[in-house]
Order: C-alpha cells, then structure tokens, then sequence
C-alpha cells in the first residue's frame, strides 16, 4: 500500500461558472497531523467534501491510501478508512448520546443493515460505545437526546462519532470554532488521544491549535495552496503572511 | 418520546426483575384483549357480541397495520400516502391462497395464514420500495401517492387478480388447522375440539396471536443494528453516508420489511371479513393508518396503537351514532397535528418529569378547569354538527336527533342558538382557563427542569 494516506492531483471544483477550487495539489503521508488554514471562503470545507466523497470533482484525481475515490460514494469512501466530522454540528440529535456513538461503530464492527442482531445483547460493542464515551467525557450525558447536549458536548459527539469506527484517516473540520478556552485546550487533548497514530487533517482557525497539533500546515487562499510546510516555515513565510496571518499573528 | 429503550444495565443484578417490567405490560395487554369480549359476552344466548368481536378484531389488525406503517415514519422519517397498497396486496394475496388451500391445490396451517400476506406485502415492498426509496422527504411522499393510486386503478381494472368492484370472496374455515394436525397425529378426535375458525370469536383468538407476534417482532426490530440507523438516517441522513451506510438502502429495507408487517395486517383483514375488495388499496385505507400513527404518537413506538384504538372506536362506535364521524376524526386530527404534534403519547410522555418529581396530583385541578370549558365547547361543536347533518343526510335518510328520549327539531330556533352559544362560551373560557393552566404547568415544568428530572 500507498505510504500516502491523501493524494490530491490537479483538483479543482466549481460550482457553476465559478471555480472554487483551483488546482490543488497535496500529498498527506500516513500518520502525519496536517492542518489546513485559510481566510473565510477559501475553500476548505469544499476540500474536504471532495475527499470525502460529498461532492464529486470537476476535474483531477483524489486518492485515499493509494487507491482512488471518483465515483465512489461517501459511504465507500468511509468503509476504505476515511472518517469526517462537520464545520456545522451534525448528529442524530433525537437519539441518545450512547446511541450516537453506537452508530458510528456499526458499520466498522461488521453489523451492516442487520434485522436479526438485538443490540442490548452486543456485549463488545456497546463496551467500546462506552468506553469512547469515557474518553469523550460524555458517559454522565450517555442517556441524554443529543440534541439537548451543549454546544461543546455536542463538537465532542461530533468527533466521538468521526473517530468511533476506528478509521485510519480523519477529516475535522473547525473541531474548537465556537468554544472557550478551557472548552479550546480540552477538545485538543481530546484531538490529540484519539487520532493517535492516525492520520489526521483538520481545518482550524485558532493558531494556537493550529500550532500545538499540526505536523505540517497548507494554507489556502481562494482555491489555491499559497504554501504548505512545517509550522516553523509557515510562521516565518512572507507571503502567507501577507495573504492571511497578518492581520491575526501580527 | 422516542422509539428507543435504554439498553439494560446490571442484567445480572436485577434480571429478575428487569424481566417482569419488561413481560408485565405485555401480559396485561393480553388480558385485557381476551377479556374485554367477556363483558360484553351474552349468557343467555351463549354468544359474543358480533359488534364488538369485529370492532376489537379491526383494532387489532388495524394496529398491526398502523405500526408497520410508523416504521416507515416514526422510524425511519419516510411518509408514505400509499402504505394501504402494502395492507391491501398482502390481502389479495392471503385471499387467493385461501381459496387454494379451500379448493385442495395446495395445503396451509389456517393458524399460518397471514404469514402468506406478510410475504405478499414483502414481495410489493420490494418491488414498490426499489421505486419508492431511492428518493427521501416530499419526493418520497409523492412517489408512494402515486403508487397509491396506481395501485388502486389497477385493482378496478385488472379482474383475475383483485376481482374488480365486487372484490375477492373467501372462506377462512379450511379445516387445516395446526391442532387438527396434531390431533390427528395422537389418533384423537378433532371435531371435539372445535378449532376451525368458524366463529368470530375464534378469528379474534388468531388476530390477538398475530397481533401480539407482529408488534413484537417490530419492537425488536427497532433494537436492532438496522432499526437504529433508520432512526439515524431518519435524523440526519447525510452524516449516515459518513459512517458508512447508504441511506437509500436503510430506508429500501424498512420499506420492504414494513410491508412484510402491513402484509400481516391485510392477511388478517381477510380472515376476519373474508371479503377483500379494491378499498383495502385505497387511499382511504392509506389515510387511517396516517391518522392512526399522528394521533397515537409517530414519536413512540406504541403511539400508533393508541391511535388505532382511538380511530376504530370512533369508526365502528361513533359511526352508529352520527353520520359526522369522518369530520370529528379530521377534526381531532387537526387539533392534535397542532397542539400535540407529539400525539397521545407525546402528552403522556410529557408529564413523565412531573411525576418524577411527585408535583402531579397540583394538576389535577387545573385540568378540571380546563375540562369544563374543554366539555362545553366540544358539546357546542358536536350540536352544531348534528344539527347541520340531520338537515341534510339525516333528513334524507328519514332519521330523527335523538338526545336520549328528546327529540330535537333541527327546524327550530333553540338548538342552534344552544349549540353556537355553548361554542363561542366554551372557547373564550377554555381561553381563560388554559393560560392558568400554561401559567402552573410552565412553573412545574421549571421545577422538573432545576431538579434535573426532565430526562
Ligand atoms: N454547494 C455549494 N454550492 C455553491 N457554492 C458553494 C457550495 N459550497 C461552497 N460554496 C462556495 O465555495 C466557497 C468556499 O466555501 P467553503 O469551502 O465553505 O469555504 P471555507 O470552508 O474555506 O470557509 C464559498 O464562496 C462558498 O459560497
Ligand atoms: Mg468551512
């Protein structure tokens, strides 16, 4: 297998007559915690919705462990190894918080669309539903509808679900928008722990996070990548300065 | 509120009782069905009443189809205008075996009878669900009402099959029951046992069995892998591609294995009227279990068998009494869809915090004082309605207004004028009364939510 985990090749996507992406080329190799920054509408979240398989490419080629995506369907692409969570919270919020987590590990833990298995009896399985609650800090809120949670409990439910199956490739995207400073440094511990190993791309907008977690970083501006390199190089570069970190690391 | 019951813990520390909590319910459930018909059983004659076995029978399968129906909506978040053609194929299927099994073409237990409408209604789940479910929400609806009245054309139009308006005739005693097998088998004399189904009674013995397997077997199913990630896909269908499902094939499989259940159900509407005709497909057919599932509760699972009950009651008892039975069901509909779109089991589930925190017994004057109001205004209503449907069908018809031994003059003044008075007062003091009541319940509510009890 691929010692790439991500291989994007010359993709590009528009909507329309616009082009939103414009030519991006980015090889993430396994195991590397890589984070995408960008001004507001560069693009990224449109990235990860071509990797993952939401939208299809205009053009060029994504490929996932070496192997390559177009005309997979999001579902294929998961079950090859890649899990996302969403910019906007998105989980089942009239199911309990157990359950959440449950649905992220069937699929992966060979259940499929069985009628014939009564989950309570599922031992294993609902031992490691439980034990990623332990790990999510969410086990006290097991029994609560998700949709009643917090806005923080929720962003950690978000991830607990991308992480539950256990895939070797996590997409987050802006995992800490919208929290606090306790709420920022726990949901990066948090980060940390469970894509241990594991090769991870994450948007972010709080550099420090940014700059705690990452390996490499790729800056994008409006659908190009302006530069990608060790968080020293991106630091110290002029010209994403002037594109995007000026106003914010001045 | 929801389908979903909290997986058990500490099996081993209170199995035992855990296991009763779980049996009980559905022990008395039995009871009360068997012994309801008792009550009203007459011993001079030695006979049920007809009237009620049929009504208690329809209330059976009619929850049974209503349940099928909510794994389409409740669970899975797929409303359906056309599940009758699931109900009614499964029906059409059950007479033709019947009569196969009647003529010696083939044999079949009477007692496994629905089962060959399950399979009906599963073979047009699937076939209709290949078409239906590739699309979700208001596409979704719109295919399955077309497929409703596909369906229904096609039941006028095709006579080998559905036998046109005069329908499918059948004869449920086939003398094949299980039990003769087995007598038979010890050399014993089967006619002393007097199982064949012949009598209203015994059919509602075999309606409350298979009422009983169905809703049981659909509870599982919410429990299980596929049951749960239809509520997931009923929620947020999107982020269940991302945890590898396609969700097309989640709502295909609910689909399928809901017809299976509404194939019970019209497998039984068989053998209980041993007629099956055109209407069983129609949209009317369609509607009830709607009406059913909305005004029980779609949100839980043992909503829709509130509602059937609700339903048929008013259908079989209320139809005796008024010509108005439809409006009142619309009527009751329409309230519900807008003040408790939760359905009855939305308002139980409701007062479950309050009760938790032991401060119900402070509602129950607040609710007499919104009942009399509440009283009045239906009274207004219910004259007002008669009124108008004894000046139209009911003079047609010949009939006379009767309030136990008064007979009431739709042509005169005085019971309209009751009728609209006792209307516009019952609605401005329901008013007044339930802005008290919103006031003590909001504060309950309040308390429930501080002390941590609204979950
Ligand atoms: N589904 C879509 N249809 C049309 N335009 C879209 C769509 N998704 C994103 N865009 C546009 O693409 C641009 C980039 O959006 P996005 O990827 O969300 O940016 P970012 O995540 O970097 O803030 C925006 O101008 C947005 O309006
Ligand atoms: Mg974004």
């Amino acid at each position: 297998m691929s010692e790439l985990a991500i291989s994007l090749k010359d993709v590009r996507k528009s909507f329309g007559r616009t082009e939103i992406i414009r030519g991006v080329n980015l090889d993430i190799p396994r195991g590397q915690r890589h984070a995408m920054i960008g001004p507001n509408g560069a693009g990224k979240t449109t990235m990860f919705n071509l990797i993952s398989g939401r939208f299809p490419v205009t053009s060029g080629t994504i490929a996932l462990n070496g192997r390559a995506t177009d005309g997979l369907a999001p579902q294929e692409i998961n079950r090859l190894g890649l899990s996302r969570s969403f910019q906007i919270t998105s989980i089942f919020p009239r199911m309990t918080v157990f359950e959440n987590i449950r649905c992220g590990l069937l699929w992966a833990r060979g259940y499929r669309y069985s009628f014939w298995h009564l989950l309570g009896g599922q031992r294993a399985l609902n031992e490691e539903a439980d034990q990623l609650l332990e790990r999510l800090n969410l086990h006290t809120r097991r029994n609560v509808m998700a949709g009643l949670l917090s806005y923080a409990e929720q962003r950690a439910l978000e991830i607990g679900i991308t992480v539950a199956g256990g895939a070797n490739v996590i997409l987050l995207d802006e995992p800490t928008a919208g929290m606090s400073h306790s709420e920022t440094d726990y949901a990066v511990a948090l980060i940390r722990s469970v894509t241990e190993g594991k090769t991870l791309l994450m948007v972010e907008h709080d550099m420090s996070v940014v700059f705690g977690l990452a390996d490499v970083i790729t800056v994008l501006v409006y659908g190009e990548i302006i530069a990608s390199g060790p968080p020293a190089e991106i630091r110290a570069s002029k010209a994403v300065q002037e594109a995007y970190l000026g106003t914010e690391a001045a | 509120m929801t389908t979903q019951s909290l997986p058990r813990e500490n099996v081993a520390a209170n199995g035992g009782t855990d296991l009763m909590r779980r049996v009980l319910p559905w022990v008395i459930a039995v009871a009360v069905m068997l012994l309801v018909p008792w009550l009203f059983y007459n011993w001079n004659t030695g006979r049920h009443s007809g009237f009620v076995l049929t009504m208690m029978s329809e209330i059976g399968l009619m929850a049974i189809f209503a349940l099928s129906f909510n794994m389409q909506m409740g669970q899975t978040g797929l409303l359906s205008f056309g599940h009758a053609i699931l109900f009614g194929l499964g029906g059409y299927c059950t007479a033709h075996a019947l009569n196969g099994v009647k003529a010696g073409t083939f044999w079949w237990p009477s007692e496994l009878i629905p089962l060959i409408g399950g399979f009906g209604g599963l073979a047009f789940g699937i076939a209709f669900g290949w078409v239906a479910t590739k699309q979700r929400a208001t596409a979704f609806a719109m295919i399955t009402m077309g497929l409703g009245e596909l369906v229904a054309a096609c039941a006028l139009m095709f006579m080998g099959f559905f036998g046109g308006e005069g329908g499918i005739s059948t004869d449920r005693v086939t003398n094949t029951s299980i039990f003769k097998l087995v007598y038979d088998l010890f050399g014993l004399d089967y006619r002393s046992l007097g199982i064949n189904y012949s009598t209203p009674w015994q059919v509602y013995c075999l309606v409350v069995a298979w009422a009983v397997i169905a809703t049981l077997l659909m509870r599982l199913q919410t429990q299980t892998p596929l049951g749960r990630i239809a509520n997931a896909t009923r929620d947020n269908f999107e982020r269940v591609q991302f945890v590898g499902y396609d969700p097309a094939r989640v709502r295909f499989y609910q689909f399928a294995l809901s017809g299976f259940f509404a194939g019970i159900a019209g497998g039984l509407y068989c053998l209980v009227y041993e007629i099956i005709t055109f209407d069983t497909v129609a949209a009317a057919k369609s509607a009830t279990a709607l009406l059913a599932a909305y005004i029980g509760g779609a949100g839980g699972f043992f909503g829709p068998i509130l509602g059937t009950i609700l339903v048929v009651l008013l259908q079989s008892g209320v139809s005796l009494l008024s010509n108005a039975w439809l409006l009142y069901v619309g009527v009751l509909f329409i309230v519900m869809v807008m003040y408790a779109p939760g359905g009855i089991i939305g308002i139980i589930a409701q007062h479950i915090p309050i009760v938790r925190i032991g401060r119900m017994s402070e509602l129950i004057v607040p609710y007499i004082r919104v009942l009399l109001p509440g009283v009045l205004l239906v009274f207004g209503f219910v004259l007002l309605v008669e009124l108008t449907s004894f000046t139209t069908i009911g003079a047609a018809q010949g009939k006379h207004f009767k309030i136990g031994i008064y007979v009431v003059d739709p042509n005169t003044f005085l019971p309209w004028t009751l009728g609209a008075a006792a209307l516009v007062l019952g609605v401005v003091w329901l008013r007044l009364e339930s802005r008290v009541f919103r006031r003590k319940w909001d504060a309950l509510i309040e308390d429930a939510k501080a002390k941590g009890a609204m979950l």
